[in-house]
């Protein structure tokens, strides 16, 4: 880690190499371990650290940007030349989106010193327990176990100047039986190494495993299912691409344009994005610098706000709620401290409900097949059961979907009160998440 | 970049590694957008640094950093050391990696025209008249929404080993796209884009302009407009499909080239890829396809995105057969996996996204090859069909079986012609079944090396740039239908 002070230093070396007109910078540094695992036991362990410095320049109406992991002096000022040069060689663009004033954002202290000081041998010896309670049961675990610290200053000429640093551990496992034909999933995230428990999550995935072998084939069709909190998280992050931006719904493909207001989901449904939130992963301002706002999306199954970045919100006449992805970009603002608001059932009851149903611990390789339902396509994984009668009862074959994620929210006919806590590390984006009751839930395909 | 190489190994081997490697890489990434006829996003991105690689106590470690100054690296190496200890602790077996590879030798892609070199205002305008020409067309009441990008990328990169290894590389790759989104007040929304989504070559600027991005940009435009108003793809149980060539080389993608990957073999991807249905067992043994397919996995084809010289590991690029007259009859390997299940020298696949991530095993171009048939002849030759023209969704399970892939427009094929356009196409099935299913394989005159500059594996995550030689080919008894 650099600290606060080396990187405003750093911010105000760049601002002192530029004659841009407005100018952002933002510095990115990041340590990052991971320790995999497979068959029992690690075969791939890393360490990555980089820093890397971005900026946007202005000069009248032309944008230039430039990134580069070269922070010594010179780099620096070799970075600030490009931007410039980049700038320059382009036409006037009519109405470029300018670069945000905006106050200072709330300090959250989100770095847990144990998770960025965490040694490989600690990731080892919690590894070599996961894999001995797999081994005991004669399964084999696979997995990954990442302890993440990083900092990042947005700075602009307009005197913005915003630091934030955090942690993330993450623990996942899948235990399978040698055959690979039954698995099971589990996974731990907190910004604190210390709350992962090792045991409950491979305990989990050895539950699952074990009761999976021998799966039944259900044939394809509608049925009730429980999602389980990660099929959730996944089920929210379509929705936050597709459906609750601005840019989107400025294009005319979400599916809440026009209709802030209207009851189009189910009572039980409250979705919400806090970057502030303790319970999440604070993030507690967004690539532009501007300060995260609590953006109620659904509440009690009525539409309510999206969620803008600079860009957008000038096209609407609104401000920034503080959710811009790096600008310029084609892809708008993303909604990315994600919350399905909890319910008052417990996992027990949410079983106890179902009649006749299937029980789904993830989904896999979930990809949009059409936009404005968000009507999507994927798999099930890594534990999968029938229910019958109000009991959890025999495993299934797992299951190609093919249906609308809008419409999951619509039939939704129970929530559970235990949220679980999620982030993707691709995306950058994080869930808490509850397991749901879904009726009509539809289902095209069996796999082998 | 040498000094620092030959710093890193001797520091590695001094404090007790058995073997080392470093990759110093220098990557620039230049990207142009432009989207409803203003230039949106112009940025250029520097990605430098180095990764060590080393074995000790019989396991791997590995540290990679962005600055290379003396304290920096003196952490790096002790990192990587330290990593590999205690990876050693619950080892069940050592690494072993065969037989040396002390190779030297030097590599540069092929390219006529330096992107770099080409000015920025040429590249602007090609993308400002190829987005005029898309939004000149007419909409018939439809909402367009027009992006078009030009991406370019120029890698350096040094490899060297404890055994002797010393490689030096250098890539060119020139990719683009152009898309255009039509809406209607009913709320279909429709996308088309040119060549496919991004395509991408390690080849110059002259790869740009032979796309002619310009010149098809009115046809996609239009065909995103007809497509609000054009019928569903008809469900079918067993109907007969051609592949636009673009969607072959996503079909071998998705279906052969992650199968083949030795690593989800062995399990070694569990936890996040997933597996593959292609166990041990069925090498030499599995006919996974008719007796026309035939796949190769080969680094060595001109411009592919997984043209190279030398892998990660510094083994030379190689033309490996995968599918033969139908059988499958080879993985793609490392030297560590080689080694233990005696496949011989490593077949070179092992790839980094950067000098921030271990190699993996990863596609190099996995190519259907050329069959005998010329397009026309092929549809006029189909009585009752549907063409399936440039990928929209993928998704396939976690053993590489259980396929859905929908495309952006389809064509239905009567009587040896194509008549109506179908939206929201999709067809699905298994992957041997669907292999199995082909009667006719296009010829080369039809056979493009496809660029997939976005393939995902691993953890930490890593996107490969990966080739795919593919020409249009047909397949019988598939079943099909349409979602929106
Ligand atoms: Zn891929």
């Amino acid at each position: 880690m650099l600290g606060q002070q080396k990187l405003l230093h750093l911010a105000d070396t760049a601002f002192s190499h530029t004659k841009a007109d407005q100018a952002e910078v933002s510095l990115r540094v990041l340590e990052s371990s991971l320790s995999r695992f497979a068959n029992n036991a690690i075969h791939q362990n890393v360490f990555e650290s980089n820093a890397t410095l971005r900026v946007r320049v202005i000069f009248g109406k032309r944008t230039g940007v430039a990134e580069s992991n070269d922070i010594t002096p010179e780099g620096v000022k070799r970075t600030m030349d490009t931007a410039r040069a980049i700038a320059q060689s382009q036409p006037e663009s009519p109405n470029p989106s300018p670069i945000p004033q905006s106050a200072a954002a709330q300090r959250m202290d989100a770095f847990v010193p144990g998770t960025a000081e965490c040694t490989p041998a600690l990731r080892a010896r919690v590894i070599g327990d996961v894999c001995g309670l797999a081994g005991a049961q004669k399964l084999i675990a696979a997995g990954a176990f990442r302890t993440d610290a990083y900092e990042i200053v947005i700075a602009n000429s307009h005197g913005v100047s915003q630091y934030h640093r955090g942690t993330i551990a993450d623990l996942h496992t899948v235990v399978m039986n040698d055959a690979g034909t039954a698995s099971g999933y589990a996974v731990a995230t907190s910004p604190d190494v210390r709350v992962l428990d090792g045991d409950a999550v491979a305990r989990t995935a050895i539950d699952k495993a074990l009761r999976s072998q021998n799966p039944i084939a259900l044939a394809p069709g509608e049925y009730t299912v429980i999602l389980e909190p990660a099929a959730v998280a996944n089920l929210m992050q379509y929705l936050a691409w597709h459906t609750f931006n601005a840019l989107a719904v400025q294009e005319e493909r979400s599916f809440v344009r026009g209709k802030r207001d209207q009851i189009l989901f189910s009572p039980n449904v409250t979705l919400y994005d806090d970057g502030l939130a303790a319970d999440g992963i604070p993030s507690p301002f967004d690539d532009e610098g501007v300060p995260r706002q609590r953006v109620q999306l659904i509440e009690n199954g009525a539409v309510r706000d999206v969620v803008y970045d600079t860009f957008t919100a000038r096209r609407d006449n609104v401000s920034s709620t503080g959710h811009a992805v790096p600008v310029p970009n084609v892809q708008g603002p993303l909604a990315r401290n994600l919350f399905f608001a909890p319910g008052d059932k417990s996992r027990d009851e949410l079983v106890a409900s179902v009649q006749r149903g299937i029980l789904i611990t993830r989904f896999w390789y979930t990809r949009l097949v059409a936009p404005l339902h968000v009507m999507m396509t994927g798999l099930t994984r890594d534990g999968t059961f029938l229910i019958e009668n109000g009991q959890v009862s025999l495993p299934v074959k797992n299951l190609r979907f093919t249906t609308s994620f809008i419409d999951a929210l619509r039939n939704t006919r129970a929530v559970a009160r235990d949220t679980q806590l999620f982030h993707d590390e691709r995306s950058g984006m994080t869930f808490r998440a509850p397991a749901i009751v879904v009726d009509n839930f539809n289902f095209t395909g069996v796999t082998q | 970049m040498k000094d620092l190489a030959a710093r890193i190994l001797n520091m590695a081997q001094m404090r007790g590694a058995t073997y080392a490697d470093v990759r110093v890489t220098t990557r620039t990434l230049q990207t142009i957008t432009v989207k409803n006829g203003r230039v949106q996003e112009l940025s250029q991105n520097e990605s430098q640094g180095f990764g060590v690689r080393v074995i000790a106590d019989g396991a791997w470690g590995f540290a990679a950093s962005s600055r290379d100054d003396y304290a920096d690296v003196d952490a790096a190496v002790n990192r990587a050391l330290e990593i590999a200890r205690a990876g050693a602790l619950s080892k069940t077996r050592d690494v072993r990696l065969g037989a040396p590879e002390a190779n030297k030798g030097s590599y540069r892609s092929e390219f006529k025209l330096d992107p770099f070199m080409i000015s920025m205002s040429d590249k602007i305008n090609l993308l400002l008249k190829a987005d005029d020409s898309m939004r000149r067309v007419k909409k018939n009441g439809a909402h367009l929404v027009t992006t078009s990008e030009l991406v370019f990328v120029r890698e350096d990169k040094l490899f060297a080993s404890t055994e002797g290894a010393a490689i030096q590389q250098e890539s060119i790759e020139s990719g683009c796209e152009i898309q255009a989104l039509a809406t209607n007040e009913a709320g279909d929304v429709q996308t088309r884009t040119y060549p496919w989504g991004r395509h991408q070559q390690t080849r110059g600027f002259e790869f740009i302009l032979a796309q002619q991005l310009v010149e098809n940009a009115p046809r996609i435009a239009q065909e995103a407009i007809m497509l609000l108003g054009a019928d569903p793809c008809p469900p079918s149980d067993n109907a007969t499909v051609i592949l636009s060539g673009n969607q072959v080389a996503l079909q071998v993608h998705e279906s052969c080239g992650h199968p083949i990957e030795l690593d989800r073999v062995l399990k070694q991807e569990a936890s996040f890829a997933g597996t593959s249905f292609l166990t041990l067992d069925k090498l030499n043994n599995l006919q996974y396809g008719s007796e026309i397919v035939n796949i190769t996995a080969d680094a060595t084809i001109p411009g592919g995105l997984g043209t190279f010289g030398y892998d990660d590991e510094g083994v030379p690029a190689q033309r490996a057969e995968i599918i033969k007259d139908g059988r499958f009859v080879g993985y793609m390997t490392n030297r560590e996996l080689a080694a233990e299940l005696n496949l011989g020298r490593s077949n070179g696949s092992m790839r980094a996204e950067n000098w921030n991530r271990i190699p993996l095993i990863r596609m190099t171009n996995v190519n259907l090859l050329p069959g005998a048939w010329k397009l026309d002849d092929l549809i006029a030759d189909t009585d009752d069909g549907i063409y399936f023209d440039t990928n929209r969704s993928w998704s396939i399970d976690d053993k590489r079986l259980n396929f859905q892939f929908g495309t952006e427009l389809a064509w239905e094929i009567k009587g040896g012609k194509k008549t109506r356009l179908l939206k929201n196409p999709i067809y699905t099935g298994v992957t041997p079944n669907f292999w199995r299913s082909c009667d006719a394989v296009c010829d080369e005159s039809h056979w493009v090396v496809w660029g997939t500059p976005r393939c995902g594996k691993g953890q930490p995550p890593q996107t490969v740039r990966t080739g795919h030689g593919a020409s249009p080919a047909r397949f019988r008894n598939v079943k099909v239908f349409s979602r929106s």
